[in-house]
């Protein structure tokens, strides 16, 4: 793998409550090269958000961060407000869930994007104005000279996230955080989206720390992945070869429970029980109350991420005891 | 710059035509476009005072006093002879400014401690709500009564107390709005493009949080001139020779029975400001919501 533009280790994020502390991710550890494509799976509350906003510094009070997060060289746990705001969108940018919430309705796109730009450099209007163009035009937004005069809720969800991603290109980042950035639309839109963020890896070095639910789209979009379970990586590794052959009992059930064409209604199963309440984690292996594998091994130590080799890691006592896998299980 | 894109362009569409367009609105915001004339004439009225007065209102005439409505005195006289219609159009010029000033002052300070307040929350929040909660502790005109018996009588003084009095409801309207704003999404990612607290406080959270601050002030610019009114009203407000219509129902309230138009034609003109604000206040509600952005 090449140089890491980003590199999470031992990422600890506490949730302090009245009596308990809601651990929402807990010794998180990621890498993404440059020019790489990552994705990081998981269900709803397994830390994957606060993961990425971690990334840039914007945990939530009274959120307390602890571990190591390194952005292109740059440390961003404990750095003062102020030097994470020259960061932010420099280094790295993000685009969110549902991109017609994520911009101001208050002004017209191009120019709340234009703003954005003037923010960080020394340029004049009709500079910015270029530049914000330039990136319509990178995005394939069709007519960038009206799509800019446009308000927010005069554009289609797809135009939308294109100009959100527009919006995170402005100030070429070297990371670009993508949290459920499809998830809100169409599928037809969805594909557009992947295809562009793809041709964007490719083109532009730009690194992509992919944030979904949806396992078909990792499949399709991304080069390695990892799979997050109640705030830590259970499993990560080469997309083929997780989604292929999954080290993780986890990571197996997920993908079990994604229908398919072609498959029979008896067919689709679900993983029994549910995600843990993260102030409250069951002993040993968090995931251990739901898995079919567990032994007494697995109530009394909470397992710690191996390699198996060609960039495999999984954190599970019970690796070897996987069944067999075909092929055919690739989404 | 055209704003219609190209998908619309094959079939075209006229412009439509200026009456047109401004029958749609005025059939589709009848209200508010009632509360704007009749705010106009007022304001035209205060404004231009002197050529619309009939009479010189402080002139005391003696033997035209207390003459009922008539063509010379549109609005009667006065128990000092003055002409009544020619004082409420000076009124008008006190209850404008005391709207004005009361309301924008309030505002001054009520909106940076909501916006600070509901922005930061925790301890920020804490220290600047129960301060401002002092002020709402009070009985409603108490406390400018209060203040005013303190500092002494007068229109600049009651102007002070009324805003002193007032601008929590508008720290606490400012802070429920900042912070419905400040959980939505642009406002996230308006931080992960690294624009600053103060920044992301002035560009995106006052502009989508202010609405319900500015129907609330157009509301109480009428509220403030009656609450003026009454202070002037029970005495420590305008004090004579100022025109200010609270104070001319006071100075002729003995005589109401008897000479009815001596009261009414001032309190009539508090009446008709009130309201028209208050429509002109409802209207600016609808077309702030950024959704009918299209008329601009």
């Amino acid at each position: 793998m090449s140089r890491p533009m980003l590199s999470v280790n031992g990422l600890s994020v506490d949730f302090p409550e009245l009596g308990r502390t809601v651990q929402a991710v807990r010794g998180c550890d990621l890498e993404v090269g440059e020019g790489e494509i990552m994705g990081l799976v998981g269900e709803s509350g397994s830390g994957k958000s606060v993961t990425a906003m971690a990334c840039l510094g914007l945990v939530p009070p009274p959120g307390q961060v602890r571990g190591e997060i390194v952005l292109d060289g740059f440390q961003v746990v404990g750095r003062k407000e102020s030097e994470l705001t020259r960061v932010r969108g420099e280094l790295a940018a993000m685009i969110f869930q549902n991109p017609g919430k994520a911009l101001n309705p208050f002004f017209t796109v191009g120019r709340q994007i234009a703003d954005v730009l003037k923010h960080h450099r020394a340029i004049n209007d009709h500079a910015a104005r270029e530049i914000v163009l330039g990136a319509f035009r990178t995005v394939h937004l069709p007519d960038p000279d009206i799509t800019f005069e446009k308000y927010p809720h005069q554009l289609s969800g797809g135009q939308l996230q294109r100009a959100m991603i527009a919006m995170a290109l402005t100030c070429e980042p070297k990371l670009l955080i993508a949290d459920e950035p499809t998830t809100a639309l169409d599928v037809t839109i969805q594909a557009q989206v992947v295809v562009l963020l793809r041709e964007l890896a490719a083109t532009r070095g730009l690194s992509i720390l992919f944030i979904t639910h949806d396992l078909g789209v990792i499949a399709a979009l991304c080069d390695r992945v990892a799979v997050m379970y109640a705030g830590t990586v259970v499993e990560q590794g080469p997309v083929a070869d997780v989604l292929g052959r999954p080290l993780h009992p986890y990571t197996a059930k997920l993908l079990d429970s994604v229908p398919k064409l072609g498959m029979g209604k008896a067919e689709l199963t679900a993983i029994p029980g549910q995600v843990p309440d993260m102030g409250s984690l069951p002993p040993g292996c968090a995931f251990q109350p739901r898995c079919e594998r567990a032994s007494e091994q697995c109530r009394q130590h909470d397992p710690v991420a191996r390699s198996f080799g060609g960039g495999r890691l999984a954190a599970c006592f019970h690796v070897e005891d996987a069944p067999e896998l075909g092929d055919d299980r690739v989404a | 710059m055209t704003a219609i894109g190209d998908e619309f362009k094959r079939t075209p569409v006229s412009e439509p035509s200026l009456a047109l367009v401004v029958r749609h609105f005025v059939t589709s915001h009848v209200l508010f476009v009632v509360g704007a004339v009749v705010f106009t004439v007022i304001v035209i009225c205060a404004l231009f005072a002197p050529w619309v007065a009939t009479h010189d209102p402080i002139a005391i005439v003696f033997a035209d006093k207390l003459e009922p409505p008539s063509l010379d005195h549109l609005m009667g006289t006065d128990s000092l002879g003055r002409d009544i219609f020619s004082r409420v159009m000076f009124g008008a010029r006190t209850s404008l400014m005391v709207g004005v000033v009361v309301t924008g002052l309030a505002i001054l300070i009520g909106l940076p401690i909501g916006l600070l307040s509901g922005y930061f929350g925790g301890r920020v929040d804490t220290v600047l709500m129960r301060f401002s909660d002092v002020f709402l502790a009070f009985p409603p005109l108490l406390l400018p009564i209060a203040i005013t018996a303190a500092l002494g009588s007068g229109l600049i003084n009651a102007m002070f107390a009324l805003a002193v009095s007032w601008f929590p409801w508008y720290a606490r309207i400012m802070r429920g709005s900042v912070i419905r704003v400040k959980n939505e999404l642009y406002i996230s990612a308006a931080r992960a493009m690294g624009v600053s607290h103060t920044r992301t406080m002035i560009r995106h959270v006052v502009p989508n949080a202010l609405t319900p601050v500015v129907v609330q002030g157009s509301m109480d610019f009428g509220y403030t001139i009656l609450a003026a009114a009454s202070l002037s009203f029970i005495g420590i407000g305008a004090q004579p020779p100022r025109m200010e219509w609270g104070l001319m129902a006071a100075l002729s309230r003995s005589k109401f029975l008897d000479f009815w138009w001596t009261v009414t034609f001032p309190g009539l003109a508090i009446f008709v400001t009130v309201l028209a604000v208050n429509l002109l206040g409802d209207g600016i509600r609808d077309m702030l919501d950024p959704k009918h952005k299209e008329f601009r």
